[in-house]
């Protein structure tokens, strides 16, 4: 294993909650507050990147490294804009629980377009 | 005909004989079809697919060989390399160079690369004869000897690597020592930190 590297290389983000209208919730949806995006426009770089939700179970079960960790992840996608102040909308390969709501997430810089 | 001798007429009555005995022999075994059945499937028949020549992964314009790259993910990521070119399976071919920051020729895909403004003129450069299955690992040297392996245990690299990179670095650290700056930049790592936002940065 390499020495693991100083730096972040993701950017911020927090889940907001579910897309939903006034009386329902839509969960295959997130809402995801990034650091920094305060309006639509500046979304687009955000756009297909990958997100990260990083939490902690109570069992360890995934192995890294050939140890087994309590760490786990879910991976989701940014698919679109949400509103005009910046908020994004993800998917995820399963939907995020309700617990995480208020939490970090971390928004990977790739897929890169630059 | 009345003049034929009675040999000849004995003759022509046994060779009617004969002929009739072939015929009944003959309807006696009446003549098998080839099946007895015609199969209710068809038989499986080789799939005839056209294959289209899968098209090359087109080069990003921000891309060109000597272009300082950003790896994203990976063993080495946030650590800056030079872009050397594109390889026939659409991957970049990429190196640090290895003697300045330690990433030797490697493969990426360019999505998980961000290009930076930066350029080094490797026009001079020779790049050595590297295409994808240069990276493919000898599988059939699984049982290593002994003589194979360092001090830590782990496996030698092959001469072949080692000479390859050592040509491609002579060439490259005079080129990045020219240029001011560059060598400290080709071995600082990028990263984000507080309130820096990839979409306001200009790369």
């Amino acid at each position: 294993m390499s020495k693991k590297p100083s730096g972040r290389l993701y950017c911020k983000g927090v889940v907001l909650g579910y897309k939903r209208s006034q009386r329902n919730q839509y969960p295959s949806q997130t809402r995801i507050k990034i650091q920094g995006v305060e309006d639509r426009a500046s979304t687009a770089f955000y756009l297909g990147k990958r997100v990260a939700y990083v939490y902690r179970a109570k069992r360890p079960r995934k192995s890294v490294g050939g140890k087994k960790t309590k760490i786990r992840v879910i991976w989701g996608r940014i698919i679109a804009p949400h509103g005009n102040r910046g908020v994004v909308r993800a998917k995820f390969r399963n939907n995020l629980p309700p617990s995480s709501f208020g939490k970090r997430v971390r928004v990977m810089l790739y897929p890169s377009n630059v | 005909m009345v003049s034929k001798s009675r040999d000849v007429r004995r003759r022509l009555k046994e060779k009617a004989a004969r002929k009739e005995a072939q015929l009944k022999t003959m309807s006696d075994k009446p003549s098998k079809p080839k099946m007895k059945w015609y199969p209710t499937e068809d038989k499986p028949r080789k799939l005839f697919l056209r294959k289209k020549p899968q098209k090359r992964t087109k080069l990003r314009a921000s891309i060109t060989p000597g272009t300082v790259l950003i790896l994203l993910s990976g063993r080495f990521r946030g650590r800056r390399v030079i872009f050397l070119k594109q390889l026939a399976s659409g991957l970049l071919l990429v190196t640090g160079p290895f003697e300045l920051n330690g990433v030797p020729l490697r493969r990426v895909n360019q999505r998980y690369v961000i290009a930076t403004s930066t350029k080094v003129d490797i026009q001079s450069v020779e790049i050595p004869p590297v295409d994808d299955s240069w990276f493919k690992k000898n599988k059939k040297n699984k049982k290593r000897s002994k003589e194979e392996l360092t001090d830590t245990g782990k496996s030698k690299l092959p001469e072949t690597f080692v000479n390859t990179q050592r040509s491609i670095d002579s060439q490259l650290v005079p080129l990045v020592k020219q240029v001011p700056f560059l060598k400290s930049y080709l071995c600082s790592r990028f990263c984000l930190s507080y309130g820096q936002f990839p979409h306001e940065m200009r790369f």
